[in-house]
């Protein structure tokens, strides 16, 4: 029993995945691991299904083939009915898509604690500590998604990706849109979250300079382009 | 002055400014950004305040005689005695009108919110699960609309006593399916957009996400879709009096006033069916300007579109 339940060690990881949508097959056969307390990269054109595979990953996206462990606990619901869905958090590559447009940037952050059942005073404590940070300041709090840059709301989307403490993080292109100054800082943050959790860390990004100074050298994957043209390339 | 000042903060200005000198320099204050309607619903808001108050405080006051009849005042125009007239049956168009309204209100409210709730807890069903449940229910709206629904509320309104109650039940159980089908199509649009994966990324489960982010949006599409159903359930509530399924046609309701005056509309008799239909038009109307303000304050998007 106790083996069934897997060991942390073993990681996120995903075996085979084959992803359809529609007729179209966009990953065939992908295997990755996301081992805790290291940053993994995954790189490729675009096109290539990094964000499918970090939405499988995440398990909001159900393959049409292959499988996902977590921690050595095979995932058989997706979405809504994955229970372990909150110990990979996702950051998404365009803030101004992940947040509704209606919360304000600490209804952003407190969410995750809300729906995980804390009790609201104690969850907003929390939300302002995870704010402060990321140095958001508490004039920032109040204002919806339109009222901040892409750089402060992707400061949040982090706040809010490890307001459960997640054992993985995905981070998917998540400073693509944002100046150098911000995506510094982000990876700061995230370097200091995993330095302190032991969490994992997987680093989707087409820029490989980004790659080569966050990730250990042996683990980079690369995905191949869509339809196999990636010798050419 | 005012013109530079105009034209320098607002967009749009240089084109319109010089419309703004002379008699109509006010209008620069007036003008509204595109697309929006009304900056205050001041009075929308007051229109439905004089109406509700017309229709609580009125019955209190002065008491009508729905049986009255006094031919000695028949079609009389109207004058300080009577400020609406009076109809071919000698009674007073105002007060008669306000009894009406309370009618027309009372069915037009219940019937479009019941209808309206059944139609979004459809729609959401059918959008929120998806798949094979999706495409049963959706079935069974295309059954429901299959039927003319004058047809089948006659069905309905025949099968219960002629009474308020029964047009309201009649209004409201032939009336959900269009509010169904649009906000089935606004959840399945919510629902591929990329907040809510990071909501279920978050660990919310599917009724917090219907709680906390589908309805909140869906809200100004409720709201417009129970006031549009409003005056469709006070038209209906008129054809079923009409008919003679719907109140007795003793009763001071709008639809049977119209109606009435309808047939005096040849002789002249304008006021008996002009004034009980501007009781449908006036709270209509007022409603419909606040879901516009309202919509305008709760769709982010748009407001930041429109104060830049």
């Amino acid at each position: 029993m106790l083996f069934a339940e897997g060991s942390p060690a073993e990681g996120l990881r995903a075996d085979g995945i084959t992803v359809a949508y529609d007729r179209r097959r966009v990953l065939d056969g992908t295997s990755l691991t996301v081992r805790p307390g290291i940053v993994t990269g995954l790189a490729g054109p675009s096109g290539c299904g990094k964000s499918t595979l970090a939405r499988v990953l995440a398990m909001l996206l159900r393959p049409a083939a292959g499988r996902l462990t977590v921690d050595g606990t095979e995932v058989r619901r997706w979405r809504h009915r994955a229970d372990l869905r909150t110990r990979v958090a996702l950051i998404f590559q365009q803030p101004r898509l992940a947040v509704d447009p209606r919360f304000t940037l600490l209804d952003v952050i407190v969410e995750p604690l809300l729906a995980a059942g804390r009790p609201a005073a104690d969850a907003i404590a929390h939300g302002e500590r995870l704010a402060d940070e990321m140095s958001l300041t508490a004039d920032l709090l109040t204002r919806r998604r339109h009222e901040v840059s892409d750089g402060q709301l992707q400061r949040a989307c982090v706040a809010r990706a490890l307001a459960l403490r997640p054992r993985y993080v995905i981070c998917d292109e998540m400073t693509t849109m944002l100046d150098a100054s911000t995506q510094a800082h982000l990876v700061a943050r995230l370097e200091s979250y995993r330095q302190e959790t032991g969490a994992g860390v997987l680093a989707v990004t087409h820029d490989t300079d980004l790659l080569a100074r966050w990730c250990e050298a042996g683990a980079v994957h690369h995905l191949p382009a869509p339809d196999g043209t990636s010798l050419v390339r | 002055m005012t013109q530079t000042f105009d034209s320098g903060t607002r967009p749009g200005g240089p084109g319109r400014s010089g419309r703004s000198g002379g008699l109509f320099r006010r209008d620069s204050a007036f003008r509204r950004a595109p697309g929006r309607r009304r900056g205050s619903p001041r009075l929308a808001v007051g229109t439905l305040i004089v109406l509700g108050l017309a229709v609580l405080v009125v019955p209190v006051v002065a008491r009508l005689d729905q049986q009255l009849v006094d031919l000695g005042a028949a079609s009389l125009p109207p004058r300080p005695a009577h400020p609406f007239g009076t109809d071919e049956m000698g009674r007073d168009v105002l007060l008669r009108a306000v009894y009406g309204l309370r009618v027309s209100l009372l069915v037009g409210l219940v019937a479009a919110l019941v209808s309206v709730t059944i139609g979004t807890l459809v729609g959401l069903v059918s959008g929120a699960l998806g798949g094979i449940a999706d495409r049963f229910i959706m079935r069974v709206v295309d059954g429901v609309n299959s039927i003319p629904h004058l047809l089948l509320g006659i069905f309905i309104v025949a099968m219960i006593k002629p009474s308020v109650g029964a047009v309201i039940v009649s209004v409201a159980l032939t009336h959900w399916t269009t509010t169904a089908r649009i906000i089935r199509s606004e959840v399945l649009a919510l629902r591929s957009r990329p907040f809510i994966d990071a909501a279920i990324s978050g660990g919310s489960s599917r009724l917090r996400i219907v709680r906390r982010h589908f309805l909140p949006h869906l809200a100004p599409h409720v709201a417009l879709a129970a006031v549009l159903m409003m005056p469709h359930a006070i038209w209906h509530e008129t054809a079923l009096s009409f008919l003679g399924l719907g109140l007795p046609p003793h009763l001071a309701s709008l639809g049977n006033m119209i109606n009435d005056g309808a047939r005096s509309l040849l002789a002249g008799n304008w006021w008996a069916s002009i004034f009980p239909g501007l009781f449908i038009l006036l709270p209509t109307l007022a409603i419909s300007a606040l879901t516009q303000y309202w919509r305008d304050r709760t769709s982010p998007r748009w407001r930041s579109e429109l104060q830049l």
